[in-house]
C-alpha cells in the first residue's frame, strides 16, 4: 500500500480554448514527501496544484492521488466522468492553501474551521470545536477564535487558513503560493507553521517563492516554465547546481 | 507663539451663503405650511375624520400583505432565476433570460390586466392526446383562485424578473476564491451557495432590494387592473367618491403609505447591520459559553462601510 505515491501525474495537459496552459506535465510525490513548485509566474504552476484537486480539470494523461483518478472513473480502458458529489469526496481529503487567504469573512475563526467538518463530513459540534481548537494551539492563534479574519494581519488568516484545511485531517495539503501576499516581515510566521508541518509528516505540494523553505524544508523541486518541467530534482542540488539555462536565469534573479 | 500640543482654538470659518439659502427656504416652507392649513381646498377637517377610518386601516392592512406576499414570492422566484442564469445549464439559462425579457420588457399594469383577463382567456382547458379525440379532463384553471392571490402573482411575477437581476449581482459580487475555498475543502455545490455566497451576497442584494419593497407597497396601487380593489388606494378612492371628495382622502392615503414605508425603512436597517457582520465596524463577540476564554478581539479595523458597494466584476485568477 504504502507503495503507491501520494501523487501521481502522468503526461498531463490543459488547454484554455486553444492556449496549452500545461503541456506533459509528469510529477510522482511519494507519502510524507514535500514536494516544491517554483517558476515564473504564467509558467502554469497554480493550475497544476489546481488540477490536483480537481478545481480544473485536465485535458490530457492522467492524475491520481492516493492511487484513485481524481475526477474519473476508469472501466476497462473508458473513463468515466466523476457525478460532483463523488468529486467532493474526494476533494475532502486534500487540503488547499490559497494565495488571498479565502477565509469565510462572515465567519468567526472558529466557525471558519468547523464549518467543513460538521457540514461535510458530519462531525459532531463539540468534537469539531475541540479539533479546532488543538488546531489554532498548533499555529498559535487559539486566543482569534472568536475574532473575523478581517481583524487578522495576513500572517493570522493565513494561518488560520492552515488550520481549517487541516480540520478535514487531509492526505495531502496543497499550498499554492501561500506568502506571496503577505508583508515580508509576516512571511516568517506563515513558513514556520509549515515547517512543522512538513516534520510531523504531512505530505505536501508547494507552490513558492520562498527559494530558502523550498532549500530547507523540500524533498524534491520542480522548476516550471511556459507549462513543461524545465528541470527536477533534489532541491539543493538543483538550486546550487541549475543544469537548464533557462533555470539558471531565474534563479539569478530570484536569489 | 510657539506651536504646542495644545488644541487648536480658531474662528471658525462662516458660510453666509449657506445660512441666507437655508433662511429662504425655511420662510418658504413655513408660507407654504400656513397657506396649505388655511386652504379650504384640503378639507382638513375631513382628513381628521377618515384617517382612522376602520375601511381605510384595514385596507393599509391588505396592501402590505400584497407587498410582502409577493415580495416574499418574487425574491424565492428572483433567486431561481438568477440561480438559474449562472448555471452551466444551457435551457435554464435561457429559460432565465426570456422570463426577463419577457416581464421585464413589459409595464407592470398591462401583465395585471392580462392576470385579470386569465380567468376569460382560459376559460376551460382539455387535456387530452394533441391530434386525437382522447380527452382526459377539463378544467377551468384560473375560476377557483381568489383576485388577491391573482394580484399576488401578478406582482410577483414581475418583481421577480428584477429581483432575479439584484440577486445575481449580488452573487457576482463574492469573489470567486470563496467559492473555491469551499469547494477545495468538499462542501457541494449546494453547501457552497448556501453557507459561503449567498450568505456574502445579502450584503449587496439587501440594500436594492429595501428599495424594491418600498416601490412594491406602492405598485399594490395598480392591482385595480386585475379588479382587485380592497387595498389602500383603491378603498379610498371609493370613499371619495362617495363623500364627493378627492384632495382629503388623497392625503389619507399618502400619509399612510408614508407610515407603512417608514417600518420598512427601519426593518432594512436592522436587516443590513446583521448581514454586514465580519465587513463593517464590528459588534461585541458574543458570549458562548462551551468556548474557553479568549482574548476579545474587537480592534475595529474592517473594510469600512460596505452597504452599497459597487458590484465589482467577477473575478477569476488563473497564471
Amino acid at each position: 500500500m504504502t507503495d503507491v505515491p501520494m501523487v501521481h501525474a502522468d503526461h498531463i495537459v490543459k488547454r484554455y480554448g486553444s492556449h496549452e496552459v500545461l503541456k506533459d506535465i509528469s510529477v510522482t510525490v511519494n507519502r510524507g514527501e514535500v514536494a516544491c513548485l517554483i517558476g515564473p509566474s504564467g509558467s502554469g504552476k497554480s493550475t497544476f496544484l489546481r488540477c490536483i484537486n480537481h478545481l480544473e480539470s485536465i485535458n490530457g494523461g492522467r492524475l491520481s492521488v492516493d492511487g484513485d483518478l481524481m475526477g474519473y472513473r476508469q472501466r476497462g480502458d473508458k473513463l468515466y466522468e466523476m457525478s460532483p458529489s463523488e468529486v467532493s469526496r474526494q476533494r475532502a481529503d486534500i487540503g488547499m492553501v490559497f494565495q488571498s487567504f479565502n477565509l469565510f469573512p462572515h465567519m468567526t475563526v472558529l466557525e471558519n474551521i468547523i464549518e467543513a467538518p460538521t457540514r461535510v463530513k458530519g462531525v459532531k459540534k463539540a468534537t469539531a470545536v475541540a479539533t479546532a481548537f488543538e488546531l489554532l494551539d498548533r499555529v498559535g492563534l487559539a486566543h482569534k477564535a472568536k475574532a473575523y479574519p478581517a481583524h487578522l494581519s495576513g500572517g493570522q488568516q493565513q494561518r488560520v487558513a492552515i488550520a481549517r484545511a487541516l480540520a478535514m485531517s487531509p492526505k495531502l495539503m496543497l499550498f499554492d503560493e501561500p506568502t506571496s501576499a503577505l508583508d515580508p516581515e509576516l512571511v516568517g510566521e506563515v513558513l514556520d507553521v509549515m515547517k512543522g508541518l512538513a516534520q510531523s509528516g504531512m505530505t505536501m505540494i508547494v507552490v513558492t517563492h520562498e527559494i530558502g523553505f523550498a532549500r530547507e524544508v523540500g524533498d524534491s523541486l520542480f522548476f516550471m516554465d511556459g507549462g513543461v518541467i524545465v528541470e527536477s530534482g533534489d532541491p539543493r542540488e538543483v538550486l546550487t547546481n541549475p543544469k537548464h539555462p533557462r533555470t539558471q536565469s531565474f534563479l539569478s534573479k530570484v536569489l | 507663539m510657539d506651536p504646542t500640543t495644545e488644541p487648536i482654538k480658531a474662528v471658525k470659518l462662516r458660510h453666509p451663503v449657506r445660512t441666507a439659502f437655508a433662511v429662504v427656504i425655511l420662510l418658504l416652507v413655513v408660507l407654504f405650511v400656513w397657506d396649505a392649513a388655511t386652504r379650504d381646498a384640503y378639507q382638513w377637517p375631513l382628513v381628521g375624520q377618515y384617517l382612522f377610518d376602520r375601511r381605510i386601516s384595514q385596507a393599509a392592512v391588505v396592501t402590505l400583505a400584497l407587498t410582502i406576499l409577493s415580495m416574499i414570492l418574487a425574491i424565492v422566484m428572483g433567486l431561481v432565476l438568477a440561480v438559474m442564469r449562472l448555471s452551466d445549464n444551457p435551457v435554464l439559462k435561457v429559460v432565465s433570460w426570456v422570463y426577463l425579457w419577457i416581464f421585464r420588457g413589459t409595464p407592470v399594469y398591462v401583465q395585471l390586466v392580462f392576470w385579470g383577463l386569465l380567468g376569460t382567456i382560459y376559460r376551460s382547458v382539455t387535456v387530452g392526446i394533441p391530434f386525437t379525440s382522447v380527452e382526459f379532463f377539463t378544467i377551468s384553471p384560473f375560476s377557483a383562485i381568489d383576485l388577491f392571490w391573482l394580484a399576488v402573482l401578478g406582482l410577483a411575477f414581475n418583481e421577480a424578473a428584477y429581483m432575479a437581476e439584484i440577486v445575481r449581482g449580488g452573487i457576482l459580487s463574492v469573489p470567486r476564491g470563496q467559492d473555491e475555498a469551499a469547494r477545495a475543502l468538499g462542501m457541494s455545490w449546494r453547501q457552497t451557495m448556501l453557507r459561503v455566497v449567498v450568505p456574502q451576497s445579502m450584503r449587496v442584494i439587501i440594500p436594492p432590494t429595501g428599495n424594491e419593497v418600498i416601490s412594491m407597497l406602492k405598485t399594490t396601487s395598480l392591482v385595480t387592473a386585475l379588479g382587485f380593489s380592497l387595498e389602500l388606494y383603491a378603498r379610498t378612492r371609493a370613499i371619495s367618491a362617495q363623500i364627493y371628495a378627492t384632495v382629503p382622502l388623497l392625503i389619507v392615503a399618502s400619509i399612510w403609505y408614508l407610515l407603512v414605508t417608514s417600518i420598512l425603512m427601519v426593518g432594512q436597517h436592522y436587516l443590513e447591520k446583521y448581514y454586514g457582520r465580519g465587513v463593517a465596524p464590528q459588534r461585541e463577540p458574543e458570549d458562548d459559553p462551551e468556548l474557553p476564554e479568549t482574548e476579545t478581539a474587537t480592534e475595529t479595523t474592517g473594510i469600512a462601510g460596505g452597504n452599497a458597494e459597487a458590484v465589482p466584476p467577477p473575478k477569476r485568477e488563473h497564471q
